[in-house]
């Protein structure tokens, strides 16, 4: 873990080269670093909240370090990748919703699988889902509990922002920002701290055009896309780029994408997939 | 009692939010109050007497809604108390993006939407970096690229943040965030002597006062003029 109380005595140029990704939280926090290479992070602090004219300096040096540890944290973990890759969630039974025990004893997913979620309307598939989603740990309505890798997880998957557990897909989902797709796949990219993101973009966008029936260039504007080519551009973006171990999928429409081909590549990515289906029948 | 506050851009979905979670929490017993701070006019304390959460209504009308807030927040403290709830809610809208009603020792909640878009977090200032819960609404109407960018936009300017999905129309993520609200054990008894854990937008301008005509002459008081770069 990394002390607050030493960043404060450390020169801004050294931070900057031991942890580059900084930049941006400095630049988020509205705090301009131009000259300040030489400066410990407590003299720039201290020079930052005499220079605001507006009292908006009003946290402390202190507090502002505490927030880069905890940034510096994140960061790091992002890129110490397969430190926590997920190979197995398991189920525990808890009670139903009349309060009897549930008729099983264990539920194992496993990387690679793909795992259909039936059932009808009402029946409890979105509870089953929130109890993953939220890491339920015999506190939740159904009492169940749910373990990583074998073991009950710890909290931080709960409430950071950086580690959801679950990804999700589904068909009322649109792309909202005004960008071309290698715009977009960029910014992803760029906000899980990747690298070398040109070869996954290139990737990425390979992978899409193989799901949709019809393909696209790089500089098409994401919102100019049809329906199955957003739709592969998700899943390719998803199953590539998005750092959740768990897919939750809700049906996919053979319309204007290859189901088979989508499903392999989630798997094939070493993600548990979950598919929420009312229509059982179908493979 | 408890209080929380609860605040975000307008349409953001607040009052959904707030609405799933008191559901979750009368579910298991708790008594809770709402209280809706808003600026000209609101309809949201019929949605909350609709589902039976005693609810006060301020409308700051021609004042500055933060400094409305912070004015009547005591009094507010005091209705709670006398209606015996568990937990008071207070709501408000962040109107300035300058504004943040939080008060220190107080649980702080900011809910923001994902459709604002990627540049929003940055843009809105206190109110999102001091918060202690921040919650991301309308995951479920955008890409999951969009959510996983704009949820580390959100962790930039709040590293400190716990950070929860909601969705206000199905109420996916309420449930979980009630039970915060129940852990947290600061309990209020008067805000009296209290601070709050930034300061409110300056004002006392000439405007401030009525004035209506354009012109330096009867610019008074606190004014900041624009710095227009020659190019």
């Amino acid at each position: 873990m990394l002390v607050a109380r030493d960043l404060l005595e450390t020169r801004i140029e050294d931070l900057l080269s031991e942890y580059p990704f900084v930049g941006s939280f400095f630049d988020s926090q509205q705090l301009d670093l131009e000259g300040a290479g030489e400066m410990t992070l407590r003299a720039f602090l201290d020079k930052a909240n005499t220079a605001i004219d507006d009292d908006d300096a009003q946290l402390s040096p202190e507090e502002v370090a505490v927030r880069l540890s905890e940034h510096i944290e994140q960061m790091l973990s992002f890129l110490e990748d397969d430190r926590e890759r997920i190979r197995t969630l398991t189920l525990l039974p808890g009670t139903d919703k009349s309060g009897q025990p549930e008729g099983f004893e264990r539920i194992d997913f496993h990387a690679g699988q793909t795992v259909c979620i039936v059932g009808p309307t009402g029946s409890g598939k979105s509870r089953l889902l929130a109890d993953i989603e939220w890491v339920a740990q015999r506190d939740t309505p159904t009492r169940r509990a749910v373990w990583l890798n074998g073991e009950a997880p710890s909290r931080q998957w709960r409430f950071s922002p950086t580690h959801k557990l679950v990804a999700q897909l589904s068909q009322n989902m649109n792309f909202v920002m005004d960008l071309s797709v290698e715009e977009f796949l960029r910014m992803h990219a760029e906000s899980r701290v990747v690298a070398d993101p040109e070869p996954l973009i290139a990737r990425i966008h390979e992978e899409a055009n193989r799901l949709a029936g019809e393909s696209f260039d790089k500089d098409t504007p994401i919102t100019s896309l049809s329906g199955g080519q957003s739709r592969a551009l998700m899943i390719a973006d998803t199953a590539i780029l998005s750092r959740s171990p768990i897919v939750l999928i809700d049906e996919i429409e053979n319309a204007g994408i290859d189901r088979k081909k989508a499903l392999e590549l989630l798997v094939s990515e070493e993600k548990i997939v979950l598919m929420a289906t009312h229509d059982p029948v179908r493979p | 009692m408890k209080l929380v506050t609860v605040c975000g851009p307008p349409s953001s979905g607040k009052t959904s939010v707030i609405l799933k979670t008191v559901d979750a929490l009368s579910g298991r017993g708790r008594k809770v109050g709402v209280v809706k701070f808003d600026c000209l006019s609101t309809e949201d304390d019929l949605l909350y007497e609709k589902a039976g959460i005693p609810v006060q209504k301020g409308l700051s009308g021609p004042l500055c809604p933060d400094h409305y807030f912070v004015s009547n927040v005591e009094e507010v403290v005091g209705w709670g108390k006398k209606n015996d709830f568990d937990l008071l809610i207070s709501e408000s809208a962040g109107l300035c993006n300058r504004c943040s009603p939080y008060i220190k020792d107080v649980m702080a909640i900011c809910v923001i939407d994902n459709l604002s878009g990627v540049g929003t977090p940055k843009k809105i200032g206190p109110m999102l970096k001091l918060a202690d819960i921040v919650v991301i609404t309308k995951g479920d109407i955008v890409s999951q690229a969009e959510r996983e960018v704009f949820a580390s936009r959100v962790s930039l300017v709040n590293p400190a943040a716990m950070v929860l999905n909601v969705n206000g129309l199905t109420g996916q993520g309420a449930w979980e965030l009630s039970t915060l609200l129940d852990e947290d054990d600061r309990a209020v008894e008067t805000l009296i002597g209290r601070k709050l854990r930034f300061s409110m937008p300056a004002a006392l301008c000439s405007y401030c006062l009525g004035e209506t005509r354009i012109g330096e002459t009867y610019q008074l008081g606190n004014v900041r003029k624009i710095q227009i770069e020659e190019r």
